[in-house]
C-alpha cells in the first residue's frame, strides 16, 4: 500500500531527454534475426576482412571485454586503420578500447557509462580533448543501465525495468523512461534494449563455427554475442570441434550468434587475457604519456597502427614473443628466468 | 601512537566500518585497500566483489583494473557485470565506495562533467561506470576523499550518482530502494554520517590535529554536528603494519 500511495505522488513519469542511438523494437530485431545464418559453417576469416565486410561506416558498434581486460585489439586497430567514420560506440566500461576509437576519431555518438578513464591508470588526454570538442553526440548512462539494455536485446526484448538512475543528472541525460509496475505500483526505469549493428569480442577459444570458451570474469559479453546483428570473435587459439562437444556446459557463445572467426594469439594485447598474460603496464603508460602532446601523439599512432601492416607488427614492434612471455609471467605470478 | 598518513588513516576508518560476514563492492584504489584490509583483520569472511564479475577472490595484489585477472585470482566466482548489479538490486550488497569530484550536502556525487553545458562541459571526466548503479542498490554507500570546498559544494555541477538527492524522503520517493543511501563520508579531517530526519551531511568524530573549524572551512556547505563529537579512532600499530607489509607493500596507493 506504502508503495502504491508513493506511485501516486509521483503520477508524472519522467523521462530522459537525450537521443536514443539505436532502434530497440522487438520486431525489427525478430526481422533481422530471421534473415541471420545459423548454418554450422566454417568462417575463418582474417582481421582484415571482417572489418571490411562486417562493418560499414555509420554503424553502432559494441566492444566485448572490460575496457583493457580480453578486448579485440587487432579488430580495434584494423577499424581505425580502415578509417571507419561516424559509428556510434556503446561506452560500456571502456577504457583502452575507447582510447584506440577516439585516436582514430572513428565514432560521433556515444552511449556512456564509463569513457576517457583508463581505472586506476588516470584518464586519457587525447579521449578526453575528442569528447571536450563537442563533436561527439552524447547520452548518458551507467555500466549496469547498458548490460540491461544489452540483456533486453539479448532476451529478444525492446526494454528492462531497473530500480538504478532514479533522480540523478545520469537519468535526466538518458533516454531511459520511469513507468508504474503494473503488480505493485513500484516506480521502476524502463531501460531500452541495446541491438548493436557489430560486435567484436576477444575469446581464451573457439573451433571453426565460433563455439567459444572465455574464462575469467566476463562483463556482459555473452548478452552482447547475442544482441548484436553481426558478431566478430578472435581468439587466442582454434579448438577442435570435439573440445566443445566434449564439454558442451562450458560454451560461452554458440556458434549461431558468430558470423567470423579470426584466430590471433595475444590479440588482447596491451590488455589483460586471464590465465594468458597480463596487461603491458609500461605501454598503456606510454599512450597516456605521449597523448599530452597531439602532435607527438599523432606520429605515435601513425607508427603503431598505420605504420603496422596487421596485428603481428604492432606485437613485434613493442616486444615480440619475449615480452609475451614475461606478461604471462606476470598473469601467473611466477618470476620470469 | 602509531605515525601514519591521511590515506592510512582513511583506509583504516574505512575498514573498521566492514564487519565480517558482509558484502561490499569495491573499485580499485583505496576502497579495495579497505576491504582487504578489513579480511586481513576482523572481518576474515567479508565477501569482496568487482562490478565485471570477480566474487570473493583470494586478491594476491592490488587491482589495476576492476575487471583483471587479480579481481576472480582464486574466487568463488568469475561472474558477469549483470550478475553483480543483479545482486546488488536483489538487496544482497551491503556496502560500496565511492569517489567524485564533487559531493553536496546530501551525498549526490558528481563523477562527470564540470561545467553548465551537457553536451560541451568544460572538463569530461569518465561518467557513472557502476557509481550510479552501486549508489542506488547497495545498503550503505561511503565514500573517502580529501576534504576542501570546491570538492564539498552544493553548487554541483552534475548529479552522477544518487545521494539523498535533496533530503528528506526524497530518495525513496524518486523511486530508489527503501533503505538505502549514504552512510559515511571519511575525509583527512572527520568522519561524517547523515542526520535521520533531513539526510544532510552531519560530522560525528575529528580526526586528530583537526578542529571544528577546520572541517567546517574546509566544507561549501553547512554542515550538521553530533551531540557529541568524538575523536576518530587512529590506526592500530597492527593494522598499519599488514596494510603497509601485505595490503599495499609498493606502496601504490599508501604513497600518494
Amino acid at each position: 500500500m506504502r508503495k502504491k500511495m508513493i506511485a501516486q505522488k509521483n503520477d508524472k513519469l519522467k523521462s530522459g531527454q537525450n537521443e536514443l542511438f539505436t532502434n530497440p523494437d522487438a520486431d525489427d530485431a525478430r526481422e533481422f534475426f530471421r534473415t541471420k545464418s545459423r548454418a554450422l559453417k566454417p568462417k575463418l576469416s582474417t582481421v582484415e576482412e571482417v572489418v571490411r565486410a562486417y562493418l560499414h561506416d555509420g554503424d553502432y558498434i559494441g566492444i566485448g571485454g572490460f575496457g583493457a581486460n580480453r578486448i579485440p585489439t587487432a579488430i580495434l586497430h584494423e577499424i581505425v586503420r580502415q578509417g571507419k567514420k561516424h559509428l556510434g560506440f556503446a561506452g560500456h566500461t571502456s577504457t583502452h578500447d575507447f582510447q584506440i576509437l577516439a585516436a582514430g576519431e572513428c565514432f560521433d555518438r556515444c552511449d556512456i557509462a564509463y569513457i576517457i578513464g583508463l581505472e586506476a591508470r588516470g584518464l586519457s588526454p587525447n579521449a578526453r580533448r575528442y569528447m571536450e570538442s563537442g563533436t561527439v553526440k552524447i547520452t548518458e548512462w551507467s555500466n549496469a543501465t547498458l548490460s540491461w539494455r544489452i540483456k533486453a536485446a539479448a532476451m529478444g526484448l525492446s526494454f528492462l525495468p531497473a530500480r538504478n538512475l532514479m533522480g540523478t543528472d545520469t537519468f535526466k541525460y538518458s533516454a531511459s523512461k520511469e513507468i508504474i509496475c503494473p503488480f505493485t505500483g513500484q516506480k521502476y526505469v524502463a531501460h531500452p534494449a541495446l541491438y548493436p549493428d557489430f560486435a567484436a569480442i576477444h575469446v581464451h577459444e573457439c573451433d571453426i563455427y565460433g563455439n567459444a570458451h572465455v574464462y575469467g570474469a566476463s562483463a556482459s559479453d555473452q548478452d552482447l554475442a547475442k544482441a548484436s546483428k553481426r558478431v566478430v570473435l578472435t581468439t587466442e587459439r582454434i579448438i577442435p570441434t570435439e573440445k566443445i562437444r566434449q564439454n558442451p556446459e562450458a560454451t560461452f557463445i554458440p556458434f549461431w550468434c558468430v558470423d567470423a572467426v579470426v584466430e590471433m594469439p595475444y590479440g588482447s594485447y596491451p590488455g589483460n587475457m586471464p590465465y594468458e598474460y597480463f596487461s603491458d603496464e609500461e605501454h598503456l603508460r606510454k599512450w597516456l604519456t605521449i597523448e599530452k602532446d597531439p602532435a607527438e601523439f599523432k606520429k605515435f599512432i601513425d607508427k603503431q597502427i598505420f605504420g603496422t601492416k596487421n596485428f603481428y607488427e604492432y606485437l613485434e614492434l613493442n616486444g615480440g614473443i619475449e615480452k609475451m612471455k614475461k606478461l604471462r609471467a606476470i598473469e601467473l605470478l611466477y618470476d620470469q628466468k | 601512537m602509531a605515525e601514519y598518513n591521511q590515506i592510512e588513516l582513511m583506509i583504516c576508518v574505512a575498514a573498521r566500518n566492514l564487519e565480517d560476514g558482509s558484502t561490499v563492492v569495491v573499485g580499485t584504489g583505496a576502497p579495495c585497500a579497505a576491504a582487504m584490509l578489513a579480511q586481513k583483520t576482523h572481518s576474515p569472511n567479508i565477501c569482496i566483489l568487482f562490478e565485471a564479475g570477480g566474487v570473493a577472490p583470494i586478491l594476491p595484489a592490488m587491482p589495476i583494473s576492476v575487471g583483471d585477472s587479480r579481481t576472480f585470482h582464486q574466487a568463488i566466482m568469475a561472474s558477469s557485470m549483470p550478475e553483480i548489479m543483479e545482486t546488488c538490486q536483489r538487496g544482497m550488497v551491503d556496502y560500496t565506495f565511492l569517489g567524485g569530484a564533487q559531493v553536496d550536502m546530501y551525498g549526490n556525487i558528481n563523477s562527470t562533467m564540470i561545467g553548465t553545458d551537457h553536451s560541451k562541459p568544460t572538463v569530461r571526466f569518465p561518467g557513472s561506470g557502476g557509481a550510479n548503479d552501486l549508489a542506488s542498490l547497495c545498503w550503505r554507500t561511503m565514500m573517502m576523499t580529501v576534504q576542501d570546498t570546491k570538492r564539498f559544494t552544493n553548487n554541483i555541477d552534475f548529479i552522477t550518482s544518487p545521494g539523498y538527492l535533496q533530503g528528506g524522503e526524497s530518495r525513496y520517493e524518486a523511486g530508489l530502494p527503501k533503505g538505502t543511501g549514504p552512510y559515511r563520508i571519511i575525509t583527512n579531517m572527520a568522519i561524517m554520517g547523515f542526520d535521520d530526519e533531513t539526510k544532510r551531511m552531519k560530522v560525528i568524530s575529528i580526526n586528530p590535529g583537526y578542529t571544528r573549524k577546520d572541517v567546517q572551512d574546509n566544507c561549501g556547505f553547512e554542515l550538521l554536528w553530533a551531540d557529541t563529537i568524538k575523536e576518530t579512532h587512529t590506526p592500530d600499530e597492527s593494522e598499519l603494519r599488514i596494510l603497509r607489509a601485505e595490503v599495499d607493500p609498493d606502496r601504490y596507493i599508501l604513497g600518494r
